[in-house]
This record gives C-alpha cells, structure tokens and sequence, in this order.
C-alpha cells in the first residue's frame, strides 16, 4: 500500500494486482460508492474500491468538479470536486484502498461462496459483499460517429495511447482540443512522422501552456494543424490512407495518414457490469428498497445504477441506500453478529473508530 | 407550445412544450433517442441537435461554456447547439431541431 503521489492525495492505492482480501468490493469511487465505505465502516466492514478514473469522485469530478451542487442536507452550497474532497475526509479513518484506472471486468463465485473480482489490469480482490456503485458505467472514451470507423478500430484508429512507441514513425492524425488532444500531440510529435492536429475551431481548451508550445511546433513546420472537421475516412483491410476533413471555405479535402487518434472527451458504457450475470433493465440495475440488493444476493447496487419504483437520480438517494445497503452487508459478512444499531453522536465505540474519541 | 423534432431516422415529431423547460428535457421527457448524461449541466456534449435555420435568430447566442463543450461533439456546424442549454419559451413556439449523430 503506498499513498497516491501523483495527486498529492493522502488515500491509499492497492500495490500488485493481489489476490486482495477485503469485506467489501465496491465497484465505483462516486459520491455514493465513498459513502458507503462510511457506512459499512462504522459496522467495521473494510472495503476496496475500483474505479476506471484515475482519482476519486466519478461524475462529480470528471464531468462536475466546477459546478455547483445545492441539494446535498445541510450543505447549501459545493461543488463537485469538493463533495468528494469532503467524503474522502469522512472516509478516511476506515482506511479504503483504491484501484485506480481499471474496470471491474469479470465476477466469479469462489466454493466457499467468496466473490472474485478480476479487473481489466487483472486486479483480483476477494470479498464477500461486492457493492456496484457505477453511476452511469465507465467513462469511456467518445467515440466519433464517423461511417466506417468501426472497421479501423485497433489497427488504424485508437482512443487512448498505451505505448507511445506503438506511433514511433507513423502519420498521425489527432482530433481534438482538449487536454489529451494537446497532451499526445506533444508527446507523440518527436516519435512520429508526421502529426496533424484537427479541431473545430482555433481555440482550445486544453492548457494554455500546452496550446503556446503546440502553436510553437507548427510555426517550426514541425507538425500541422488544420482548423477543420473529419467528414470521413479512406482506407481499406482496416488500414487508414487518409482522412476527409471540411470546412466551409474549402469544402472537403484528404489528407493522407496511417493512424487517427481521436479525443473528443469521455462518454458513460455500462460495460462488463452488464456480463455479471445480473437481471438488467434498460441498463439499470433492479433492486430491493430494504437492502438494495440485486437478483443475486450479497450483491448489491446502489446510487444512479440501480432502479426501483420511484426511483430519484440524486446524490442523497444513493447515500440512504448505502446505509440500508450495509446493514444487510454486514449480516452477510458476519452472520452470527448480533448487530446494534447506534448513532455517531452517542456511541464512543463509533467515535473511536472514527478517531474522535 | 410545440417543438418539433427530427430523430436520427428521419422522422419529425410535433411535441407538446412547456415554457421554461430545457428542450432537451422535453425530447427526453416524450422518449424520443436523446442520451444527454449529464443531465443538463452543460458537461458532456450529449445533447447535441441542429437548429433550423429559420430559427437561429431567435435563440441567445452560445455561451462561452457551450462552445467549449461543443468540442466534445462531432460534426458541429454554425446551428449546433447543446439542446440541454435553449429553454422553450413563447417566442420559440414551433422551433424546429434535428438530433444529431452521437458518439457511441
């Protein structure tokens, strides 16, 4: 375990791919996945965490850390970024450890009726309670309607860089202006042949020391940027020739190339969730509104996941049922407890755990 | 009021709109394919619908945010707007959008 240095956060990041052994897997680092690490805290259930982000807060700090949020009790105003920065101080006494920038990939039921959870960077963690907090799936890379692409994906075309080496010497076309736009089109300019840039308009979003330094390789003809859109692509077997750009001065033209890397933000895919073998409904997880458990039990589902009558996509929602949820999670960890119910305000045992007392 | 709208497979529908609300919520609200995940906080590029060109001077213009996240979509020309950001009111009785291809 070590803390996570690159985001100077104090939470611990799981060493190794495992097996870990925990109480609870939760599937999702979101508002409601933090909570429950809370709830299930105080009944002593230690929790991992996986999420495909590289940092806690799922929606809240990938498509909102700026924005304002006024319905969460007793807190008039916050934004994104710091309702999580607020749950991760809450959380922090019961320790959760955090598998960053991986996706729950496969469920499995051990023999002795432990769940055995693999993720995509092959992770393996070992519980009896998996919890699925996902919110709207895994962010994913957008991938451009453009007719045909789907042909080109993985040999022509590619949504993330893996290795950087795997475009040392090709003619790369990279779409966008946001961050990882400009980011790959900096770090992959000295490998490769040829880098054109494509964006819409002549203004990025991206950091502006990363716009001055790109703006300074195309003054240099050290690469290319075109103020343009992709109409279509050529090509044929999966290998691209050339992609047709268009603007509305100079109509459509090709311009030659073997690689497209396009970046046109995340985009929110169930995924391998939908593969657990859970019943699923318009992509939603049913569950029960005593424990939120799903068809199968000691699987559970809670926040925007999951569905039942009347049913609210809110934040506040999604903590009541974490703490519903880990009342019948603790039963199943430790069936022969006998649980008492307390409250923070009163109980030095809860106080202790939270390290107040 | 009416908004009318042409869904990706060509058809138009006449929904019925109230003042106030988001065109993107009424599309929503009436079921027809719109996946707008953000859920209306101008943060994902989902909502994306070309405005009829009859229509493009009655509507305020783009903020700032909306352009920025107009990266985000593809295939963005001079009437594109974020349906999640044009509020139906009476002046935009009959407006008239198409819902653009979105990324999968």
């Amino acid at each position: 375990m070590s803390p996570d240095a690159a985001t100077d956060k104090t939470f611990l990041t799981a060493d190794g791919t495992g097996p870990h052994a925990t109480d609870v897997t939760i599937i999702g680092a979101g508002p409601c996945g933090l909570f429950a690490v809370f709830e299930l805290g105080l009944l002593d259930l230690k929790c991992h965490l996986v999420d495909i982000l590289d940092r806690p807060g799922g929606q809240c700090a990938e498509l909102y850390p700026e924005k304002p949020i006024y319905d969460i009790p007793a807190v008039p105003v916050c934004t994104g970024q710091e309702l999580t920065d607020r749950l991760m101080e809450q959380i922090a006494p019961f320790d959760p450890v955090f598998h960053l920038s991986q996706m729950a990939e496969k469920l499995e039921k051990l023999e002795d009726g432990t769940w055995r959870l693999t993720t995509d960077t092959g992770t393996v963690i070992d519980s009896k309670v998996i919890v699925i907090a996902a919110g709207g799936g895994s962010f994913v890379p957008k991938k451009p309607p453009i007719p045909g692409i789907d042909a080109y994906e993985g040999t022509s075309v590619f949504y993330a860089v893996r290795k950087m080496d795997q475009f040392r010497g090709k003619n790369l076309i990279i779409a966008g202006g946001g961050d990882s736009a400009l980011d790959w089109t900096l770090n992959l300019q000295p490998l490769a042949e040829s880098v054109t840039l494509v964006h819409r308009r002549d203004d990025f979003r991206a950091a502006p020391d990363s716009v001055n330094k790109m703006r300074a390789l195309v003054a240099e003809r050290k690469m290319t940027l075109e103020i343009a859109q992709i109409a279509g692509l050529e090509g044929e077997n999966g290998q691209l020739t050339g992609v047709v750009f268009k603007d509305k001065e100079r109509g459509e033209w090709t311009v030659p190339c073997d690689t497209l890397l396009p970046f046109y933000g995340l985009t929110m895919k169930l995924g391998p969730v939908a593969e657990f073998g859970l019943n699923l409904e318009q992509n939603l997880i049913p569950v029960d509104t005593e424990k939120f458990e799903t068809s199968t039990p000691g699987i559970f589902a809670i926040g925007d996941i999951n569905t039942y009558p009347g049913k609210l996509k809110l934040i506040l929602s999604g903590f009541h049922e974490a703490a519903l949820m880990s009342q019948a999670a603790v039963r199943i960890v430790h069936p022969d407890k006998k649980i008492r119910f307390q409250y923070t305000t009163s109980s030095t045992d809860l106080q202790q755990k939270l390290g107040v007392a | 009021m009416i908004l009318n709208v042409t869904t990706p497979d060509g058809e138009c529908h006449a929904l019925e709109a109230l003042e106030g609300w988001r065109v993107m919520e009424v599309i929503r609200d009436w079921g027809l394919p719109i996946v707008a995940e953000c859920g209306g906080a101008c943060a994902c590029a989902t909502c994306h619908v070309y405005v009829d060109e009859a229509w493009l001077d009655k509507l305020p213009p783009r903020s700032e945010e909306e352009e920025e996240k107009l990266d985000e979509a593809f295939d963005v020309r001079d009437n594109s707007r974020l349906s999640c950001q044009i509020l139906m009111s009476d002046s935009l009785d009959g407006l008239h959008v198409t819902i653009a291809p979105v990324a999968r």
